[in-house]
């Protein structure tokens, strides 16, 4: 009896120790690949990063031209994608809660939530640069937009399910027709919510590069023209990474630094929203 | 009701049509946003059908040249324009494969410490850290893989594979060859660690969906905190578990740039780990743009059909499963 005792004991010791393990090795990795890039990124970030171009091979430049691009790129992402995400998510959690549409659209949108992005990047190109004959930023921002769609559907449906139904009694009682109601009191009770799906949804695309890498293409120069190639951050990275250049190189590991701030400043603020720290 | 005061209004008086004209601007409102939130909603499930379309659209004429065949020949030849899809299939598959062998284990252990184990305080801190690890973009991941983990791997992880495992006469084929530092294994490593973060957060959620009760009902007849996670909670949170699996190997499947980075784009099949190969995701991140023809175009697009469709698969069961559990929770 004690010494099977024993072993029960020692075997839980055990499970605890490759627990406790695993959970290390999960933290470890993350100070790791933030440590490294914080390491590389930070030796090359100056002032002429942000206000100088993309440098050609072998000589000294800076960011400028992706860093603006990937905002333009971002911005119709999100310009273009928001409104139909919130239009959509609106009709699954007001209007059709229960019906067949929002089901079948629910499921759908959650398969595009985690859709690999390079087959996005693919649909954009077929329906967009080939007719178009040119690779454009239009097209960049489009396929960006099919990725935040179904980020801003989900959080959208989600928070909207948890307005109190006794909101919208009252805003019906008082004689509101629906779609006021909706977007008067509802949006106003979700708003926290809605705006932390579009916070993910920026997060997620701003590292984007698989989608882009057929339809905004990149440009090496200074470029407004969204009906033109356009540089982005994610792009140019993969592009001097895989170089033989040290100076491009370093711009590399610099670019990713900017990204992964970026990236985290959102997505905590968008945590900082939502105080409950329930996320789907 | 607003019919009721609409009639009486309109008879009433100027102010009543006045209020009339309102009320119709209302309904008519009413109705245009519940059209235009019901067409947004079928938007996306056009969207869906459009990149399907599209995709079948463009690998037509590859169909059309390769048939079934395509799926089964490993040639890949720009040149002759002879094209088959089966070494970057089987280069998807198996780096996902390792991926999943070390981010299940590790991502379920994860699990266990954070809702038994860890203390309450700090819970939510290392949730959230482990649940930034999977915010990361991937490029960030390929860039560190290529430039950190692949010259470590080489140096370390690799020759001492070689000089063990590959003696060892099954697996020795799979651990042959020179350390690249590059290759499938690297590849599989890096998949490993983007998916754990998706593996250890899911896992945590239905852990914390079982009963409480029940798990009391262990202790209290004396069971270890093991025997309570191995005999109680992942038993029932099973199906949740493996829905939460199946959703991190759909993401293992379609990613794109840690892969590409660490691959080595090389359209062959290798019966060892430590070479250098593709997958269909990193083919066609690479060769897309430079691609000329139509041939080869639509072979890359036949590519990422075949990617779709699979992820398409793994997806739908993981959604499939989890909504099973969320109904049971909610």
């Amino acid at each position: 009896m004690d010494a099977r005792y024993a072993v029960r004991r020692h075997r839980n010791t055990a499970a605890a120790a490759m627990a406790f393990a695993a959970t290390a090795l999960g933290l470890g990795w993350l100070v790791l690949i933030l440590g490294s890039l914080l390491w590389h990124g930070f030796s090359g970030l100056s002032l002429s990063v942000f206000t100088e171009m993309t440098p050609p091979p072998a000589a000294a430049g800076g960011l400028l031209n992706p860093i603006v691009g990937s905002l333009i790129v971002t911005v119709i992402a999100v310009v273009i994608g928001t409104p139909i995400g919130i239009l959509a998510g609106t009709y699954m959690a007001e209007y059709g809660r229960h019906d067949k549409l929002s089901s079948v659209v629910r499921f759908i949108n959650d398969i595009l939530l985690s859709a690999p992005s390079i087959v996005v990047g693919l649909f954009i190109y077929q329906v967009m640069v080939a007719p178009m004959g040119h690779f454009s930023g239009w097209a960049g921002g489009v396929a960006l937009a099919v990725l935040v769609i179904p980020v801003v559907v989900r959080t959208t449906e989600d928070m909207l399910t948890l307005v109190p139904n006794s909101l919208r009694e009252a805003a019906t009682s008082i004689g509101l027709p629906r779609s006021l109601s909706i977007t008067r009191i509802c949006y106003r009770a979700a708003r926290a919510g809605m705006v932390t799906g579009v916070l993910l949804a920026v997060a997620r695309i701003s590292g984007e590069t698989a989608p882009l890498l057929f339809t905004s293409l990149n440009n090496q120069f200074w470029s407004l023209n969204v009906n033109a190639p356009m540089a982005s951050l994610p792009v140019v990275i993969f592009q001097f990474a895989l170089s033989p250049y040290t100076e491009w190189q370093s711009l590399a590991w610099t670019g990713a630094l900017i990204i992964t701030l970026a990236v985290l400043v959102l997505s905590i603020s968008a945590r900082a929203l939502v105080p409950t720290g329930k996320q789907s | 009701m607003v019919d009721v005061a609409l009639q009486q209004g309109s008879v009433v008086s100027a102010a009543g049509a006045k209020r009339a004209k309102v009320l119709d601007r209302l309904r008519l409102g009413d109705v245009v946003f519940h059209g235009l939130t019901r067409s947004a909603a079928i938007g996306v499930l056009l969207l869906l059908s459009g990149v399907i379309v599209s995709l079948v659209w463009g690998s037509l004429p590859a169909f059309r040249k390769f048939g079934f065949g395509f799926l089964v020949s490993e040639q890949w030849n720009p040149v002759t324009d002879d094209f088959g899809g089966l070494a970057a299939i089987y280069g998807t598959l198996v780096t996902s494969f390792i991926a999943m062998l070390i981010a299940v284990p590790v991502g379920l252990l994860i699990a266990f410490f954070l809702t038994e184990l860890c203390p309450q305080w700090l819970r939510r801190p290392i949730g959230i850290a482990i649940e930034l690890l999977a915010g990361i973009p991937s490029i960030i991941y390929g860039i560190w893989g290529l430039f950190i983990f692949a010259p470590v791997l080489q140096a370390t992880l690799q020759p001492f594979l070689i000089d063990t495992l590959g003696n060892v006469p099954v697996l020795a084929p799979l651990f042959s060859g020179p350390p690249f530092g590059i290759g499938m294994l690297t590849g599989g490593l890096i998949l490993a660690i983007m998916v754990l973060p998706f593996v250890a957060s899911i896992s945590r959620d239905v852990f914390e969906a079982v009963p409480v009760v029940l798990k009391e009902a262990a202790y209290g007849v004396g069971c270890t905190t093991w025997e309570v996670v191995r005999n109680v909670v992942l038993p029932y949170a099973r199906v949740g578990v493996i829905g939460g699996i199946m959703l991190a190997l759909g993401r293992a499947l379609g990613e794109t740039m840690a892969v590409t980075f660490v691959i080595g784009n090389a359209h062959r099949i290798s019966t060892s780990l430590l070479a250098p190969g593709t997958t269909i995701s990193a083919a066609i991140a690479n060769e897309f743009t430079e691609a000329v023809g139509d041939l080869y175009t639509s072979a890359l697009i036949e590519l990422g059909l075949i990617l779709f469709v699979i992820t398409f698969i793994v997806l739908a069961i993981a959604r499939y499963l989890l909504m099973r559990i969320e109904r049971r929770i909610g």
